[in-house]
């Protein structure tokens, strides 16, 4: 049986305005490759933040490894836990390489010089992701997949166990969707990388990830592997509309047709 | 391709020197370069050779501490003087002359009047928790005419014989009058633009934002104080030299950036030179402009910086 890198209990928090995440629990298991799905502001933010200590817990605990994460300081934490976001507004156009070695921060102290591993860690993320040969140009003169790309590669920098996401995929045409998740599932699989992921789509969430967990208001509505969580009920009872679930005839997975009106009859 | 950092420092290095001989053989009379070592213009050499060094010290403050709040408010328009930081100082530092307070220790009360202002205006422009980038530059230009009524008020109803003139405490000046207060304020602007220098990697993963500059590891809201003391702290020492000078730490950043790129690590230090030649240089404007008056050099600065801020100000709002 593996181990456990994230092991959620009785999970409550949010903001001052109020409690958006309410009473979750759930484990990860270390190489595991999840995602947390649900509808618009059902929570799914509010859980990574709450999961990479941007916000405090109001209740119950985080394990990383088996340590409560709110005694572990914040850079020690971010050795071990990356972030990519889905859209990072670029206030200032950074180059490829100063964004990605940002990602080297956790590991060094104020004003040391990247030493040869740092370096190395740098350029390694860079060709992992297939963006070493951008890595002079600015932020601004780079695609919406590419820069996607080049903040996977600033978290794959900072040499991490587990990588959060939210919503990797949000800005992108299927295309370049399906190139991040082959890329996160490469890493996934070669570099043991425990995956932690928002989603939108419920085909993508079905056909990469191992664990899926179903956010209703706040609330894990069901979670578990892809065929146990995307059946019609669930979904119709959580989105609020008609679907169809058939399996992907490739890999025998869910795959979830959509349903317009003026089909139901 | 930008800049490498040594490239830029040896030619900014260059310009600066440069303009301090200018800036020396230069003024309300010329001295030749042949007279530089006679007797006679040793008085006016030594001066000069001051506000050359104030020019140095101010324009090095006042650039990073622009960088630094354009930094954490992801916003290229942030500038103490546009804040009320710079007026906010000016009150304490009149209000300590009024009471007769050792010059030394000016620029601590500056720092207490400069933090209140910052107070001032983070409230009036937080609405719903959140900061705008319009209502802060509204409510720190408001706070900033306020607090400068304030000064105005308490130098002409005080009939103080220690203040200097209105037009000094609004509009700046580089002239020397107390060499104890310059070599304090020396002091602390070199260790806060130190300090400022050691937290640039802090700074570059700020101005991608706050929560992405703690997944990267940086306590945001702990450097995020920590950096609007210092700069607090450079920018009241700065007001009891030279009074409120505008706009050099919008400019000279704006610039700089497009010069060598947004890297803290590379945009601090050559931003410090690069505003201590434009300072040496507005200095020696407003005394060669109209001898013998000198005119204010915030004059001559807001004349410069007024075109910029507009261009930026379109550029963020075509952006949104
Ligand atoms: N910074 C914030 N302050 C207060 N409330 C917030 C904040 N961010 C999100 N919320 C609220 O939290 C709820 C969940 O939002 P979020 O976690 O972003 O959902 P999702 O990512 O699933 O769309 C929403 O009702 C939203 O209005
Ligand atoms: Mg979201």
């Amino acid at each position: 049986m593996n181990k456990e890198s994230f092991l959620i209990k009785n999970l409550s928090g949010g903001y001052q305005s109020g409690l958006i995440i309410k009473d979750i629990s759930f484990a990860v298991r270390e190489g595991g490759f999840t995602s947390v799905i649900g509808p618009n502001g059902s929570g799914k933010t509010t859980l990574l933040r709450i999961l990479s200590k941007v916000l405090q817990p109001r209740d119950g605990t985080i394990l990383l490894e088996s340590e409560d994460i709110s005694k572990i300081c914040l850079k020690d934490f971010c050795k071990k836990v990356a972030f990519v976001s889905s859209d990072i507004a670029v206030n200032f156009p950074f180059s490829v390489w100063e964004i990605v070695s940002m990602g080297r921060i956790p590991h060094l102290k104020r004003m040391q010089q990247e030493k040869k591993e740092d370096l190395a860690a740098i350029n390694a993320a860079l060709v992992m992701t297939d963006t070493a040969h951008l890595k002079d140009k600015s932020l601004d003169e780079i695609s919406a997949g590419e820069k996607q790309r080049v903040f996977i590669a600033r978290a794959l920098a900072q040499e991490p166990q587990i990588v959060l996401l939210d919503e990797p995929t949000s800005h992108l045409d299927i295309g370049h969707q399906i190139h991040i998740l082959d890329l996160l599932t490469k890493l996934n699989r070669e570099k043991k990388l425990t995956i932690i992921m928002a989603l939108h789509d419920l085909n993508l969430a079905s056909q990469y990830c191992d664990q899926i967990i179903l956010l209703d208001n706040g609330k894990i509505f069901k979670s578990g592997p892809p065929e146990e969580v995307l059946t019609y009920q669930n979904i119709e009872n959580v989105y609020r509309t008609t679907v169809v679930v058939k399996e992907n005839p490739l890999n025998s997975k869910p795959y979830v047709v959509l349903v317009p009106s003026d089909c139901k009859k | 391709m930008k800049l490498h950092l040594k490239t830029s420092l040896t030619i900014l290095f260059s310009v600066l020197i440069l303009s301090f001989i200018i800036a020396i053989l230069k003024g309300s009379v010329d001295i030749l370069a042949k007279d530089l070592l006679l007797k006679e213009s040793r008085t006016i050499l030594v001066l000069r050779i001051l506000r050359v060094f104030t020019a140095i010290v101010v324009g090095s403050g006042l650039s990073v501490s622009g960088i630094v709040l354009q930094s954490i408010m992801k916003n290229p328009l942030a500038d103490p003087y546009l804040l009320g930081t710079s007026s906010g100082a000016g009150v304490g530092a009149v209000i300590a002359t009024v009471l007769c307070i050792s010059s030394i220790y000016l620029p601590f009360a500056a720092f207490i009047g400069a933090i209140i202002s910052v107070i001032i205006v983070y409230s009036l422009a937080k609405q719903n928790n959140k900061i705008n980038t319009q209502s802060l530059i509204l409510s720190g230009v408001i706070v900033s005419i306020a607090l400068s009524a304030i000064t105005v008020f308490i130098i002409s109803t005080s009939g103080s014989e220690t203040l200097h003139s209105v037009s000094w405490w609004l509009w700046g000046s580089l002239q020397v009058y107390d060499f104890g207060l310059l070599a304090v304020v020396t002091a602390i602007v070199l260790t806060g633009v130190i300090s400022v220098y050691i937290f640039s990697q802090d700074l570059n993963a700020l101005s991608l934002g706050d929560e992405d500059a703690v997944h990267l590891g940086v306590d945001a809201d702990k450097v995020k104080r920590i950096l609007i003391i210092i700069v607090s702290l450079i920018v009241s020492s700065i007001v009891c030299v030279s009074g409120t000078i505008g706009f050099v730490g919008l400019i000279i950043p704006h610039l700089m950036r497009f010069i060598v790129g947004p890297n803290h690590r590379i945009l601090i230090p050559t931003s410090c030179i690069a505003a201590s030649i434009f300072m040496v240089i507005c200095d020696l404007l407003s005394r060669i402009i109209m001898p013998p008056l000198e005119i204010p050099i915030g004059v001559i600065t807001a004349v410069l910086g007024a075109p910029v801020f507009i261009i930026l100000l379109r550029k963020s709002q075509t952006v949104r």
